[in-house]
């Protein structure tokens, strides 16, 4: 029991939809008591999802332990239970240790305040003793890199100073227990890699860590333990990379088809709208399949019904491997592909000469955005095909996956005298 | 981390009964510090008559109260010239309405911190209901400039005032929980409390004395603490000639109901404001 940090039992959290769409009013309250007196709330029709059911773990001291999961699929919600946030509906969990969450960076930051104000502000918000800010304040200036700034009003920060300042008030929390929600998401990629490191280095001083986020990549290089939520029930738990691929292979389109309606696609986004109806993969050939080998033409056909036209549309395609690592992307922004306006159904097609994947198995993930770089559709694991093993190099010895991500031509020479001198040597010698 | 077994807890599902967890919230006294701070340091921060703000207001309701009630409606003031005897009871009224306005929106307006961070939530509404107390200050010192004005020395009852500060902020207090946890599921009772405001003004005696209540009536009158406060103020700090006991004490008992039955009722539905907010 000393060894547990965190222990669930059947953590289960209902929502009551519809009750949250409209704030009551008294109002509301007094007319629908006058038409139906006796009527019970409950039983009012309202629909109730669970965000968390049954949800039963345990985390030991010094864990760190990533949670994947697909959007919506109760990962937050499971933090927010566990921070004390939200009350759960059903069972209990207990809690070993003083729990610090990061479920957002700056939160209660106030943009009139001076960074010095906010920090303090901040730090009280997630539990720091005044003295220990004080104590840490000159750390924390330096993670964030905002000693000139220290005394202006936070509102006149950049969002990059904005959000460095936020993450290292968090980061330096002294608790035993660390609840990080996908805090990276937001940032450049300079930020992202500190706040990784950070994290990583809080995790090697023995802090149980519990890390919500989509980035496989990060929960890889961080976590040693994985637990995969989907449709709030905790689907598997263990060593990290086998929950990697339990969540690769889960949200992972199976059936490889080579042609998919994404009319209707559990991948696509919360906001997206509807543009991509169709997806066809076919190799150099412009046969349709979803089998293809090293070394061949890529060909994707996209059938796009926009229902409102979109400017300057970007078509952006992402491949992804079996360990959900993005091999590479193509987007048409890099390209010449002259697209001023999509504004009626159109077909597009790409192609991707001479593909270097190695063997294994490929997502596909699409995407449509307008001018203003914001993402009209899309949907992550929209189709997935397969390498075979082929003869790419051409000399008879196939490719194994254990070579890499890619493929990579290359080409051998010999360059210095030497090279013969030393054959003629050995001839002599052997 | 041998400290871990010191902090450990256990997280259970709502229950209709809790308890106040006034020790928990001594533990977050900081915080409730910093949020007070804060609030005080925003509003008046990009302002430009700034920290003047607490003492135009009740100045200037005791000028219109001093014209249309003193003078030209000829209310009667105990013996004490209008204006000051009605800024007397201005001071804890402005206290009291402040208040109401600040806390009742207190906690929608900090949603940011309830859906993502824990602390218990009683320090909000605390917190807007002691962010008042600066301009409370404020305005007391003009009080007692005032005071000397008009040659006004308190007697004795003078070291009763504190007592009466604090009746003042727990009434404040009181109906700010009340007010804050029940705006969370409600939101129209935010736009109550302009009305609620005025109409608790004239039912308090603020610019009129409670002696023009007949006697009979006055335990009754004090149902209402406000009624309470401010006849306990102008007793300390005007030396009123009797002590309005049976009003006194009827507005300390509602109090001190309403403030138990605030604080539980807001801890009860504290467990779910994170969800509905």
């Amino acid at each position: 029991m000393s060894n547990i940090a965190i222990s669930c039992e059947g953590l289960s959290k209902r929502y009551r939809l519809g009750q949250q769409e409209r704030y009551k009013t008294l109002r509301d309250v007094v007319s629908s008591a006058l038409r139906q007196p006796f009527k019970r709330p409950q039983d009012s029709g309202v629909q109730s999802i669970w965000a968390l059911e049954d949800v039963s773990f345990e985390v030991s001291q010094g864990d760190v332990v990533g949670i994947i999961g697909r959007n919506g699929a109760g990962k937050s919600t499971l933090l927010k239970v566990l921070s004390r946030i939200t009350k759960p509906t059903r069972g209990h969990a207990h809690i070993n240790g003083r729990i610090g969450s990061l479920l957002e960076v700056g939160t209660g930051f106030h943009p009139e305040l001076t960074g010095r104000e906010n920090i303090y502000l901040n730090g009280a918000i997630l539990g720091m003793r005044k003295a220990e800010i004080a104590r840490k304040f000159d750390e924390i200036v330096a993670f964030a890199e905002v000693e000139k700034f220290v005394d202006t009003p936070v509102k006149r920060y950049s969002s990059g100073m904005y959000v460095r300042l936020a993450f290292a008030v968090a980061a330096h929390m002294e608790t035993e227990i660390l609840l990080v929600d996908e805090v990276l998401a937001v940032g450049d990629v300079q930020f992202q890699k500190k706040c990784l490191g950070k994290i990583g280095s809080v995790a090697r001083d023995g802090i149980t860590v519990l890390f919500v986020s989509h980035s496989m990549a990060a929960v890889q290089s961080l976590c040693g333990k994985g637990m995969l939520i989907d449709a709030g029930k905790l689907l598997v738990q263990g060593e990290c990379h086998k929950v990697i691929e339990a969540y690769v292979n889960h949200v992972a389109v199976h059936e490889f088809n080579d042609t998919t309606d994404l009319r209707v696609h559990p991948g696509r986004t919360k906001d997206a709208e509807p543009v991509f109806s169709r997806i066809r993969i076919m190799n150099g050939d412009k046969e349709p399949t979803a089998t293809l080998f090293a070394g061949e033409d890529l060909v994707l056909e996209f059938e796009l019904n926009p229902p409102r036209p979109i400017t300057s549309p970007t078509l952006g395609i992402g491949v992804d491997n079996g360990m959900g690592l993005r091999v590479f992307s193509v987007i048409t922004y890099y390209s010449d592909f002259d697209w001023s306006r999509l504004d009626r159904p159109a077909v597009v097609r790409c192609t991707i000469p001479r593909i270097k994947l190695l063997p294994g198995r490929y997502q596909l993930s699409i995407s449509v955005g307008n001018v203003y770089n914001q993402h009209v559709d899309a949907i992550y694991n929209a189709a997935s095909f397969s390498i075979e093993p082929s003869d790419y190099f051409g000399t008879g010895r196939l490719p194994t996956p254990d070579l890499g991500v890619v493929l990579a031509d290359s080409k051998w020479e010999c360059i210095t005298e030497s090279g013969a001198e030393l054959r003629q040597e050995s001839e002599v010698l052997g | 981390m041998s400290t871990a077994n010191a902090h450990s807890f256990r997280i259970e599902p709502a229950t209709s009964w809790t308890t106040l967890g006034l020790r928990e919230l001594w533990h977050y006294r900081e915080l409730l510090y910093f949020l007070t701070w804060r609030d005080i340091k925003v509003r008046y921060k990009q302002t430009a008559l700034g920290a003047t703000w607490a003492v135009i207001q009740p100045l200037f309701m005791m000028l219109i109260f001093s014209l249309s009630f003193g003078k030209l409606a000829k209310v009667p003031s105990d013996g004490f010239p209008y204006p000051i005897f009605t800024f007397c009871a201005l001071l804890p009224w402005q206290l009291f309405a402040h208040a109401l306005t600040e806390s009742s929106n207190s906690l929608v307006g900090n949603q940011n911190l309830i859906t993502k961070v824990y602390f218990p939530r009683l320090v909000v509404p605390i917190s807007a209901v002691l962010g008042g107390l600066v301009d409370f200050a404020i305005a007391f010192v003009i009080l007692l400039v005032m005071m000397v004005y008009y040659g006004i020395f308190p007697g004795w009852q003078i070291l009763a005032l504190p007592a009466f500060i604090l009746f003042a902020i727990l009434t404040a207090l009181a109906v700010g929980l009340w007010l804050s946890a029940l705006n969370v599921q409600y939101r129209d009772v935010r736009y109550t409390i302009a009305f609620l405001i005025q109409f608790w003004l004239f039912a308090t005696p603020v610019a009129y004395p409670s002696s023009l209540i007949p006697a009979r009536w006055r335990v009754l009158y004090g149902l209402n603490p406000m009624a309470g406060v401010v006849e306990g103020f102008r007793w300390s700090l005007l030396g009123t000639a009797e002590f309005q006991g049976g009003l006194i004490w009827a507005s300390v008992a509602v109090v001190l109901l309403l403030l138990v039955g605030g604080l539980y009722y807001f801890r009860r539905m504290e467990q779910e404001f994170a969800d509905v907010i």
